[in-house]
């Protein structure tokens, strides 16, 4: 067990570097890295002083060091717009986004997993395509759209919900919505195909072979096991919902990280960008390993493999 | 040990069961005119190779059949029902209850998500209405009928942490566990190693004793036929080939491909060098041949064989076999 | 007398297919509309009825013309500049095309080259692509392409590089699996021992194979990418003003949300659905038909 989390985390400790080295890169491809750290109207003194901060002279693997010291220490810089240091800004945010990929996620989790077992029960007749042809509209409209149509129905033509800011329950019921809407579908879909899977095994036919009840066989037995990938899924979409709420954010001006980002592209305020970008990868990385850990932790087969 | 009753525990008569594809163009003919009998605390077997229909036959007698799947023809009489007519709720009582079933592979039968002592304690709740603490006795004292030694820890374990041979068991008290007139089991020893197998089934012969059970034991091996059952029925192609005691069959089989089974087992005290396969394969179920099925592989096959399907002769000593060359020293029987 | 109840266990080889039977039998209409969206694009020139970059500011915010204000002239109405929304929604179907079809062949094409290299050569090869890619797939494709298009700045060419680089990722790793196990088969031992170059093998016997793989996630990713490029013109950083692009024509169409003018973001959104549906679609009868194999797709 010790030697596959150890496993585990030098691979994501892996990533993270290749990441961090992503980054790095992308910010200096352009030739003049300065361009994007210097505030806009900087004067020369400011640009010299950045050059000395980052080490732009140096030779790369210097300013490699230096990069990689500085996100150590937490130092992802400071953002122009707001004066303050990056991290303290993304903390600042991330609870209001956290709220709403909590609320997002539930409204998907408790859409998405009612219906697509639904479908798996009656496979091949009317809720299963018409949980078909919800996965698809899930995944052809895009998060903004969702919300714009919201915004007219609810708050311009009904009246009844405010569009935009994060006051109330109210506030956050479009957002989360919208934001939940995709993921609402993704999520029906793999439980549709793990309660197929589930349904067709030998322990659902034993159950059955027992003479328990239909709703014993589906809501026990099926059930639990059709559910371990979708909880694991929904850990990982968790993470990813606040990264690309970004969308969302913008369009009903919550205050998360998202929004943060698009002040971030708005204002040119790259320190503010590059932080978030980070601090994104990083998430990931972390709730992957850490689903994954869980995961052996229930299941031991998992840990001989690989 | 035949347990001769007046009439028989379960009789089928002429079952067919057919897989229809979706488009309704594809027929596969799983289960097709089958007869047999069992008596009360009697044990039947069921061979035949892969395909051969046996274990659809098994599912078709509990009902328990994939969508594709129906009963097109047939009854299936069990204590003067016709578990055919019953409506799905009612073989729900039937099923676990009156006719329990074991499946093959223990570790994929058993919940991994749920302790033994749930799963044995289950069809007690469901079909006697038990409360959880009752069942649960009934549970620990089911282990230890089926001789898995200390019961109270392991009531409270999961599958995965125990052996094969173990899980079988636990299958098998779950079979047991509300006393039912039937047992099906379906290939239960396949997957447990050799040295378990002989215990196990000595288990079942004494559960069988004690219970009073009657035993349809669904196998592809006649050494375990030999040792286990009363009656034997071969099936091919999803039709039953031959019928009949066992000690008869094997003494002297009527039916060609009974005879190259029996020839294809390896003996210690065989000369020969080499093992005797039957030649081909199994036909398409979907696409039987004309006449018999099994006269492409057959060595004794004449040209009626091609042309005509046989029925299913009568012999003498309640013997039935399917093959024209029965007809020859008998008349022809209802089957 | 089975009833319909019965519908519990399914053994794998003869349960019923659940998913090309109603939806993607046949794939003429996602087909259809593709191509009417491809043909606007083409032909945007001839067909739009004004010039979708100017504007008369003296016909600001005209509803469609089945509403009151609205007038044959201006179809779909006009935006906050007074650009024809029915022109702009035919040229932004050409930067939709344009971007989508681009990006996603550019994705491809690295993608699969690299997942072939990956897959076929092994050792430190593979080890390298693959870390990549783990690590690349773990950021977020939106939050990667807003941090490349905040470097490098707005531009449809710039868009189509970003979402290349940001989508490639996706193809390696699965045309990666499929070559892993091509290379067990037959005919490439046989190549091996015929003494064929490790490239030569690569091109001629691996790449036809994946081909098909390719295609599939292909159309599949389409949608993935159209939603991705609207939603970078949403923000802003995606293909600048005053191009049309649907995205683009969304995030104008916010100022004029509040006071109820829906066309200037219904209009355009309904079009990224069609297309993104219509792609979808197409990708899942593809992925039916051409390998039912590939269902982790």
């Amino acid at each position: 067990m010790k030697q596959f989390v150890t496993r585990r985390l030098g691979y994501s400790l892996l990533s993270l570097l290749l990441l961090s080295l992503t980054i790095f890169f992308f910010v200096r491809v352009t030739g003049d890295p300065a361009a994007l750290l210097v505030e806009p109207g900087a004067s020369e003194e400011d640009i010299a002083a950045i050059h000395q901060r980052f080490g732009l002279d140096q030779p790369l693997w210097v300013q490699y060091g230096l990069f990689m010291l500085n996100l150590a220490r937490g130092d992802f810089g400071q953002s122009f717009y707001y004066q303050t240091p990056v991290l303290d800004l993304y903390f600042d945010r991330l609870p209001n986004s956290l709220l709403l990929a909590a609320v997002a996620m539930a409204f998907s989790l408790l859409v998405g997993i009612p219906s697509g077992i639904l479908a798996a029960v009656r496979v091949g007749r009317f809720w299963d395509s018409a949980g078909k042809m919800f996965a698809l509209l899930g995944l052809s409209l895009p998060s903004f759209f969702v919300g714009l149509v919201l915004i007219l129905v609810f708050s311009v033509f009904l009246g009844w919900l405010p569009s935009s800011g994060s006051g109330g329950v109210l506030h956050i019921l479009m957002p989360a919505f919208a934001l939940g809407w995709y993921f609402a579908a993704a999520h029906m879909r793999l439980t549709r195909s793990s309660m197929l899977e589930v349904l067709g095994s030998e322990y659902v036919k034993l159950a059955r072979l027992k003479g328990l009840p239909q709703s014993l066989v589906i809501g026990k037995h099926a059930f639990k096991n059709a559910l371990i990938p979708v909880v694991t899924l929904a850990g990982i979409n968790l993470v990813l919902m606040i990264n690309v709420a970004v969308v969302v954010e913008t369009v009903f001006a919550w205050p998360g990280v998202g929004r943060l980002l698009y002040e971030g592209i708005s204002f040119r305020d790259f320190p503010v960008v590059q932080g978030i970008v980070i601090m994104g990868g990083t998430m990931i990385v972390a709730v992957n390993l850490l689903v994954d850990v869980v995961y052996a932790v229930i299941d031991p087969r998992i840990r001989l493999e690989k | 040990m035949a347990v001769m009753a007046n009439r028989p525990l379960l009789e089928i008569d002429n079952l067919s069961t057919h897989y229809i594809s979706q488009q309704g163009t594809r027929v596969v003919r799983a289960v097709d005119d089958v007869s047999l009998r069992i008596n009360a605390g009697e044990t039947l077997g069921i061979v035949g190779e892969s395909g051969s229909g046996k274990s659809t036959l098994a599912l078709t007698i509990l009902r328990v059949l994939p969508p594709a799947a129906q009963i097109v023809a047939g009854s299936m009489m069990f204590e003067n029902e016709d578990l055919v007519r019953k409506s799905d709720n009612e073989m729900r009582h039937v099923r676990g209850k009156r006719i329990a079933m074991i499946l093959q592979d223990p570790m994929a039968s058993l919940n991994p998500l749920f302790t033994i002592g749930d799963q044995v304690a289950e069809p007690i709740r469901v079909h006697e209405g038990s409360r959880r603490a009752v069942a649960w006795q009934r549970a620990k004292d089911l282990l230890k009928a089926v001789r898995i030694p200390s019961p109270e820890t392991r009531v409270t374990q999961h599958p995965h942490e125990m052996s094969g041979g173990m899980r079988q068991r636990i299958v098998g008290a779950i079979g047991i566990s509300c006393e039912p007139r039937l047992l099906i089991a379906d290939e239960p020893t396949t997957s447990l190693d050799l040295t378990i197998q002989a215990q196990y089934l000595a288990l079942l012969r004494d559960l069988q004793r004690e219970h009073g059970l009657a035993l349809i034991f669904i196998t592809h091996n006649l050494g375990i036929v030999a040792r286990m059952c009363d009656q034997l029925a071969v099936m091919y192609a999803g039709r039953v080939v031959e019928y009949g005691p066992v000690s008869r069959i094997f003494n002297a089989p009527a039916h060609p491909y009974t005879e190259a089974l029996l020839n294809s087992i390896p003996r210690m005290s065989d000369s020969r060098k080499r093992l005797t396969a039957i030649e081909g394969q199994p036909p398409d179920l979907s696409a039987l041949p004309r006449g018999c099925a099994f006269a492409p592989r057959c060595p004794a096959a004449f040209d009626r064989c091609h042309k005509e399907t046989p029925p299913e002769f009568n012999l003498a000593d309640g013997r039935t076999a399917r093959c024209w060359l029965a007809s020859a020293s008998v008349q022809r029987g209802a089957a | 007398m089975s009833t319909s109840i019965e519908t519990i266990s399914l053994p794998s080889d003869l349960s019923p297919r659940p998913t090309a039977s109603r939806l993607g039998d046949t794939p003429l209409i996602p087909l259809i509309i593709l191509a009417t969206i491809a043909l606007v694009a083409i032909f945007a020139d001839v067909l739009a009825p004004h010039n979708p970059e100017v504007g008369s500011l003296t016909a600001r915010f005209r509803p469609p013309f089945w509403q009151a204000g609205g007038s044959m002239d201006h179809i779909f109405g006009t935006d906050q500049l007074g650009r024809d929304v029915l022109s702009r929604l035919i040229f932004g179907a050409r930067v939709s095309m344009v971007v989508g079809f681009t990006a996603v062949i550019f994705a491809g094409v690295v993608g699969t080259v690299l997942g072939i290299m990956a897959g076929y050569l092994g050792g430190w090869v593979d080890q390298v692509i693959m870390r990549v890619t783990d690590a690349w797939l773990a950021l977020p494709a939106l939050t990667f392409a807003i941090f490349l298009a905040a470097i490098v700045g707005p531009s449809m060419w710039n868009i189509v590089i970003i979402l290349g680089l940001v989508y490639w990722t996706r193809y390696a790793r699965v045309v990666r699996g499929e070559v892993l196990s091509l290379k067990e088969r037959e005919f490439v031992r046989l190549a091996i021992v015929a003494g064929c170059s490790k490239w030569t093998i690569m091109r001629r016997h691996i790449l036809p194979n994946v081909v098909n793989s390719a295609i599939v996630l292909a159309t599949l990713m389409l949608g993935v990418v159209i939603v991705t490029e609207a939603s970078l013109s949403f923000l802003g950083v995606g293909v600048p003003p005053p191009q049309p692009a649907w995205g683009l024509m969304l995030s104008d169409g916010k100022q004029g949300l509040m006071v109820g003018y829906w066309w200037l973001t219904v209009l355009p959104g309904c079009c990224i659905m069609l297309m993104v549906l219509s792609a979808n679609l197409l990708g899942d009868w593809l992925r039916v038909k051409l390998d039912p194999q590939l269902r982790q797709l």
